[in-house]
């Protein structure tokens, strides 16, 4: 019998939902939708009386002092009272999607000695009468259910039955591919969702036409896995053929030549004091940190699955990246995470959706609560992030999820040998996440929702949880040899790429399913969450297995390495799949790639003659990149592991923007990490070479202002682009990398690992049928781990008391390209900011110095609205009066007018407040450094602004100043 | 076995806990014998309690608050622990839940009726309350500002007003009835209650009148939740078992309070007092 127990907020609770829904509708113009009642309900299907059903589904699922419940049998028929004449809407979770609840909701009412069969959770809406049917079809599509993952049921639930799955019946497929022309190839690689290239598709063709059999279709999906964009990274580093305006060059390895290159150079540079441990080699890069003690660091995005289902996407994303670490050397235990999203505006108006793209606030919106809920949920605390918003974002959100994570000194490598068995440990393997990789590597169309449903998945941060609290001792008790995540192309990849050295059988009959019927091909490139692989010796089988059962995770084997350089399949002992390593890793034909860049034209940038720029500096505090976003912080735990030392809101009313964060990760040592990161897709439109630059000199920036040590500080760079077959936008990217060279040889900071993410563009068709497709600008993140030997000598950006000074060190010049100013002014051209690369390394030693010597009380980057902003954020998180002068100023920075001393954007500069006493020492320690006197704290509460000829620039309260920070985000 | 001055305590971990470690930490470092033990030991055998002075359910998402927070783990330990807790809480033993923890022994009934409920209602049938929903509908991590309103409870003796970091969906306390309240408040149960939290250079808002089931309610960000008269924590009766939402394991050093650079904080933070009374409570 099938139960449904329905549960709602009682009289005198509100009903949050409800409000939620009735919101979201008129921001859509849904004008008939005026009285909503939201519940939930779980159906459960057990043989056990109404009395028992009642009983115990009565205690466990309701909260009797703040919810009723009513509880109803479903006998398939839709003739059950409905609820007066309201319409109802159920929202339900298609078949295989996974639903935590439900999984949790069946155990533990088993616990209670009640035989439960199955377990679903539904979500109700009864909407008044009177609604029209197409304001409710619109809140039903846009605002109640997401189509990539739930699907709704109109009036009462007519079903009788929740059962999952169907058996599978095995058959062996195999693809004619010997037989097929360069059309039929084509057609096969799309319609097979493989996304391979016509030239890859005939080496394969090829390569099975000497074998004189035709591949399975496991072997295809297998190749089409390992060879995507996505796992292999093929067009970056592959060849490319780049020219600009001065010079043409050939990369035969792209990254390697540029990126890796760098880091190979610095290691060699710092010989016996090299302090990297493992770049470029695994899933996360390592550096040291203490003597007991390495750290990690990994940054990945997921950008297509968050455009789907924000909700979902970020939260897979999140845990995605959290299994790198674990997956890195012998395992590493997660530290803290960040965050970096590019959103379009959250205002932008519903009418100029394109079809199949989410309003960006609800992307927003379900992207955060995604992060929040995987971060918080596993105890790792989420301390740094950015968002970015442009418009060319809309149909292509970016998701930048990051993961530190420390290690063991000396557990950073790891083999399987052979006779190790394959286990998998964690989440069951479902339908869900089917073609993922090769999905990620394509461009989004209107389509995609429809073609890769299954490409959704949605977590469950407590599995993962479940598997780090294991893996970690299993680590420490040496149970196994080699471990890796299963993330993107499923056992596919992560078998694949451990194999790869030596070779691997798998039985994929023996995989745990979260239901039956799945095939073989679909266990093997199931990208089911929460999974890792371990190569574990036989004789320690037993001994990881009853740890696991210990904490009630599963695990199982599923295959055996072997040495024979193959890869191979099995199911039921029978062979389905046969593939040498050596045609899977190395088999790929070379893509090459033309990349050209030809710089815009310079044109100049003059900002409006005025005589108060109060309005501006308004408008730069109140624009969506500088804004707080406090909304989002105070979403996530940030505080998680109590390794807490510096907090992303810092302040006298703990709401000021801290440049970076900085934990603790032993609590028994004083040595903190420092956590910031570097983005401006702005500058990019202008040249993306200075953007990179920009990226890394503002990691950096942050870093250091917060007292981290320069030559500690290790980058990740992630890298999303458009569609890189056209030469221009991968001649965009080829200079970005050429900009990472340069800047990190510069400041002698290694990479120690990254990602890219190619083909982020949308296309649709508009009204008039005519194909439209939106690039997202240029993005290159760059995160930054940093270290500070002593977390008491850490400095935050909150002024401290009136009567000190205010300096200003570095240089500042005419540089308002992609500025906010020019945002604001709707300004465009003007030189991009170009940081001096044989001065700005050693200002940040100086810098470093000056924070070492005890004499800096508050110290601030200067990044977007320059100089201005720095000093209102400053004075608004400390509470104290800021009178700046720009005499000296003025004087120093040869003819610059006053507004553009205000606002330029120059790298490389920060804002300190010393002590009248303390100057000196200041000083002494930055000797060498440009550094100017632009201004002195008080106890007023209003910023002003002096030019070199005595006029007011700026007067306005510090209340003006942080109301217009805090308004555009200020959301409920 | 004979009273040592070094009490155990058992911070009890279910799948989905995560502040175990920290917790631990606490109690380890005010000089207790700590050990972090899985749910699934206990159930094995539940007389594995009664080697321990102490009980910790520390903070986190057990079972991932599926159901509601806590609800699956209280169910474990009311439906199959019924025993071995009503053995620790009869004898002169302390239990602290923070956060998660703090839900976990509400929703069980541990708190707030302690001892004497646990034996006379096994089945937890009419519930004093609850903690649910925050106002504001969503996770809130945060600062707040708290008075000591217990002047019996054990983890809080010797403090006043402290700062302490909530972080939770679910921590409004919502008590059945108007005499439910105030019976916490006559019978010294009501441990902790949210103040007014100045800016730093502003006077507090509020008199130091001592926190009373009449109080308003104080507004967000002061508390958080919009828990009933403000209130943070709750004890039993004996003042042996303490639940709070806010969190006393991040704040052992001055490093971690979120204005310490400005204040110019150093050396212990306020919340390790909590855990020091709990292991001086045997000393």
């Amino acid at each position: 019998m099938l139960w449904e127990i329905e549960v709602r907020p009682s009289a005198n609770e509100t009903d949050r939902e409800a409000a939620r829904v009735i919101s979201a509708g008129r921001d859509l113009g849904i004008t008939t939708v005026r009285d909503v009642h939201a519940s939930r309900s779980f159906l459960i299907e057990t043989d056990a009386g109404s009395d028992r059903v009642a009983e115990t589904a009565g205690t466990l699922l309701v909260d009797a002092i703040v919810e009723d419940h009513s509880i109803r049998s479903l006998d398939g028929s839709a003739d059950s009272p409905t609820d007066d004449g309201n319409q109802l809407i159920n929202v339900l979770f298609k078949p295989g999607v996974t639903d935590n609840v439900a999984q949790s909701t069946l155990k533990a009412l088993g616990e209670l000695g009640l035989p439960v069969e199955a377990v679903a959770t539904c979500r109700k809406y009864r909407v008044n009468s009177d609604a029209s049917a197409t304001d409710l079809a619109r809140l039903a599509e846009r605002v109640l259910a997401n189509d990539a993952i739930e699907h709704i049921v109109e009036g009462p639930l007519a079903i009788d039955s929740i059962a999952l799955g169907s058996d599978y019946t095995f058959q062996l497929q195999s693809v004619a591919l010997r037989d097929m022309d360069d059309d039929a190839l084509q057609r096969q690689s799309r319609d097979g969702q493989l996304y391979l290239s016509l030239e890859e598709m005939r080496t394969i063709r090829d390569h099975f036409t000497s074998l004189d059999r035709d591949p399975t279709d496991i072997e295809l999906e297998t190749i089409a896995q390992t060879w995507s964009e996505h796992c292999s990274h093929k067009t970056l580093g592959g060849r490319i053929h780049y020219q600009d305006e001065s010079t043409e060059r050939h990369f035969d390895q792209m990254l390697k030549e540029t990126i890796f290159e760098a880091t190979t150079v610095i290691r060699e540079r710092l010989g016996d004091d090299d302090w990297c441990v493992s770049v470029f080699r695994d899933n996360a890069g390592i550096v040291t940190f203490h003597d007991t003690l390495d750290v990690c660091f990994k940054v990945e995005t997921h950008n297509h699955p968050s455009a789907l289902e924000p909700y979902g996407g970020a939260n897979t994303g999140l845990g995605g990246v959290i299994r790198d670490p674990l997956g890195t050397g012998m395992g590493a235990r997660p530290v803290c995470n960040t965050d970096v999203f590019c959103f379009a505006r959250p205002d932008t108006p519903v009418e100029e959706l394109p079809p199949g793209v989410l309003h960006p606030r609800s992307v927003m919106r379900g992207v955060v609560s995604g992060v929040r809920d995987y971060g918080n949920r596993m105890g790792i605390p989420t301390v740094n992030g950015a968002i970015c918003f442009d418009d060319r974002f809309l149909g292509n959100p970016l998701v930048f999820c990051g993961n530190v994570a420390t290690i063991p000194v000396g557990l950073s490598t790891k083999a399987a040998r052979p006779g190790d068995l394959v286990v998998t440990v964690g989440g069951r393997t479902g339908r869900d996440g089917i073609h993922g990789a090769t999905f990620s590597s394509a461009e989004l169309t209107d389509e995609s929702e429809e073609l890769s449903g299954g490409a959704v998945q949605i977590g469950n941060a407590i599995t993962e949880k479940m598997v780090v609290d294991v893996v970690l001792e299993a680590r420490d008790r040496k149970l196994y040899s080699a471990i890796t995540d299963c993330g993107a192309g499923g056992f596919s990849s992560a078998v694949g790429e451990m194999g790869e050295e030596l070779g691997v059988e798998v039985w994929l009959d023996r995989a745990p399913l979260k239901y039956e019927g799945l095939s073989y091909t679909e266990i093997w490139i199931s990208e089911a969450q929460e999974r890792m692989v371990l190569a574990v010796p036989p004789e320690n089988w037993d001994e990881f297995h009853s740890l696991c059962d210990s904490e009630g995770v599963e695990a199982a084997v599923i295959g055996e390495f072997q040495d024979t350089g193959r890869l191979v399949l099995k199911y039921n002992d029978t062979l389905v799949g046969d593939v040498t390593m050596k045609f899977l890793h190395d088999g790929r034909p070379p893509v090459i790639r033309e990349a050209v860049y030809t710089p815009p034209p310079e044109e100049p940038l003059e900002l409006p003659s005025r005589d108060r720029w109060d309005e501006d500096l308004l408008a730069i505090l109140g624009s969506l990149n500088v804004c707080s976003k406090e909304w989002v912080i105070r979403q996530y735990d940030h505080e998680v592991q109590a390794g807490s030392v510096l907090k992303p809101l810092v302040g006298a009313a703990d709401d000021g923007p801290s440049d970076a964060a900085v934990v603790r990760p032993d609590l028994e040592s004083a040595r903190g990490l420092v956590v910031s990161c570097g983005i401006n897709p702005h500058y990019g439109d202008l040249d993306p070479y200075w953007m990179a630059i920009a990226a890394i000199d503002e990691a950096l920036r942050n870093c250091i202002a917060t007292g981290a040590d320069p030559t500690r500080i290790a980058i990740l760079d992630n890298f999303c682009w458009g569609n890189t077959e056209r030469p221009e936008t991968l001649g965009t990217l080829v200079r970005a990398a050429l900009g990472c060279y340069d800047a990190a040889i510069a400041f002698g900071t290694p990479f120690i690992s990254g990602k890219d993410s190619l083909n982020n563009e949308f296309a649709w068709d508009d009204e008039s049928g005519q194909r439209q497709n939106v690039a997202i600008p240029s993005t290159l993140l760059i995160s930054a781990l940093g270290q500070v030997e002593d977390i008491s000598r850490v400095v935050s950006m909150d002024l401290k008391q009136s009567g000190n000074r205010l300096l200003l060190v570095g240089h500042t010049r005419k540089e308002l390209g992609g500025s906010h100013i020019a945002l604001v002014n709707s300004l465009g051209g003007g030189s991009v900011p170009r940081v001096d690369l044989d001065t700005a390394p050693e200002r940040l030693v100086r810098l470093h110095a000056a924070i070492g010597s005890g004499s800096v009380r508050s110290c601030h980057d200067l990044s977007e609205g320059g100089l201005a902003v720095a000093a209102a954020e400053m004075a608004f998180a400390g509470g104290i009066g800021v009178s700046l002068n720009l005499d000296e100023l003025a004087t120093v920075s040869d003819g610059l007018q006053a507004a553009e001393l205000l606002f330029s954007e120059s790298p490389t500069r920060f804002l300190v407040e010393v002590t009248a006493e303390s100057e000196s020492t200041f000083r002494e320690a930055v000797e060498g450094q440009p550094v100017v006197q632009v201004g002195t704290t008080n106890d007023g509460d209003r910023l002003e602004i002096i030019s070199d000829d005595g006029r007011t620039l700026v007067d306005t309260s510090l209340t003006d100043l942080k109301q217009a920070w805090q308004a555009p985000l200020d959301w409920n | 076995m004979t009273l040592m001055a070094t009490p155990r305590v058992c911070v009890l971990r279910a799948p989905g806990t995560n502040c175990d470690v920290e917790t631990a930490h606490a109690f380890s470092s005010c000089g207790a014998n700590t050990d972090r033990v899985h749910l699934f030991r206990v159930l094995e055998s539940p007389g594995l309690l009664d080697d321990y002075q102490v009980l910790c359910v520390p903070g986190g998402f057990s079972y991932g608050d599926d159901i509601g927070a806590g609800v699956i783990f209280s169910n474990q330990l009311r439906g199959q622990l019924s025993e071995a807790i009503g053995r620790f809480l009869s004898e002169d033993k302390l239990a602290l839940g923070i956060c998660n923890g703090f839900q976990v022994l509400l929703k069980a009934g541990v708190l707030p009726g302690g001892a004497a409920a646990w034996a006379t209602d096994p089945e937890n049938h009419s519930p004093d309350a609850t903690l649910t929903w925050n106002t504001n509908g969503r996770y809130t991590a945060r600062w707040v500002r708290l008075k000591i309103v217990s002047t019996s409870n054990v983890f809080l003796r010797g403090l006043d007003e402290l700062d302490l970091p909530i972080a939770h969906a679910e921590g409004r306390l919502v008590p059945r009835d108007p005499d439910v309240l105030s019976g916490w408040f006559t019978n010294d149960q009501v441990g902790l209650c949210y103040r007014h939290r100045p800016h730093d250079g502003q006077v507090a808002g509020n008199s130091d009148a001592t926190p009373a089931a009449s109080d308003p309610l104080l507004p967000e960000p002061h508390n958080p939740n919009g828990s009933t008269a403000n209130i943070a924590g709750l004890g039993d009766p004996s003042g042996r078992v303490l639940g709070l939402m806010p969190h006393p394991e991040r704040f052992l050093h001055a490093t971690q309070h979120p204005r310490w650079t400005r204040l110019g904080l150093s050396g212990d933070g306020d919340g390790l007092a909590i855990f020091r009374n709990a292991v001086e409570y045997f000393a």
